[in-house]
């Protein structure tokens, strides 16, 4: 398994591990604040992205053909890249979503979110296409 | 890999890239102070990445790497290519018509053809789904 991989799947199980946390507290009856600890769009993300896409990606990087005996798993810089943009744009959004009044921060922080993961969805394609093909 | 696992794993990719912007323009939207109609739009991004992405992309998978039955390989082939044209067409039917505002029989029309294309798979890869060491006939 390359190191590619090991990185994205124990970062999605980690995510999974949080997201489900996260949904205990949310369904919990005694929260201490009225404000949730996490908005429901940060946990279906946390969730779809955080643990699905990246273990998706993780698992697609290791066992999809090989691109050429060279350079078997193809561009691994855009891999990386993906990696980072995607946990970046995820963390980014949870500390969006997170603030307790919506302003030019959290704006911000959305915005940054957003281009971090369409970098990280984009990189991801452009790295696994060419390994996408029949033998 | 098979020529239908390639065709469903890049449909896969490409509505993964469209998903991802469609998303990408709803979160970013506040920020940038842009009125957008997230109605239409949400769908869209649900419709993208819920069956367009990881739906060609399991089914496409599946065709793969399921075991294959003996001197028939892959079995009904045509059944599976069935499932790839009609989840597409029923992607395009149930995120364009929400989208652009069709009537909702589009919608409608395209949530059958995505369950059709479920049936047609089934049917595909159930005789697949077995243990590798048995002989064809004990499924």
């Amino acid at each position: 398994m390359p190191r590619l991989t090991r990185w994205y799947v124990k970062t999605a199980m980690l995510y999974l591990l949080v997201a489900l946390l996260l949904g205990v507290l949310m369904q919990g009856p005694a929260s201490p604040t009225p404000i949730p600890v996490v908005a429901w769009p940060t946990y279906l993300h946390l969730l779809v992205v955080g643990w699905l896409t990246q273990l998706i990606f993780g698992i697609a990087f290791w066992l999809f053909p090989r691109y050429s005996s060279e350079r078997p798993r193809g561009n691994e810089g855009l891999g990386w890249a993906g990696y980072g943009f995607l946990n970046v744009g995820l963390l980014l959004r949870v500390l969006g979503e997170r603030l307790p009044a919506p302003g030019a921060s959290a704006g911000w922080l959305l915005v940054a979110s957003a281009v971090a993961q369409l970098i990280a969805g984009w990189a991801f394609v452009v790295a696994i296409w060419p390994r996408v093909k029949e033998r | 890999m098979p020529r239908l696992t390639v065709w469903m794993v890049r449909t896969a990719l490409l509505y993964l890239g469209s998903g991802i912007a469609v998303g990408a323009v709803l979160l970013a939207a506040p920020g940038l102070s842009l009125r957008l109609e997230a109605r239409p739009l949400r769908p869209l991004h649900i419709e993208f990445l819920l069956l367009g992405w990881t739906g060609n992309l399991v089914l496409g998978v599946a065709f793969w790497i399921l075991p294959r039955l003996g001197s028939e390989g892959r079995g009904h082939e045509s059944l599976a290519w069935a499932a790839y044209w009609l989840l597409n067409l029923g992607v395009a039917a149930v995120g364009g018509g929400q989208a652009l505002g069709l009537p909702g029989n589009v919608a409608l029309l395209g949530r059958a053809a995505e369950g059709l294309a479920a049936a047609a798979f089934a049917c595909h890869a159930w005789p697949r789904v077995r243990s590798v060491s048995a002989p064809h006939s004990e499924r």
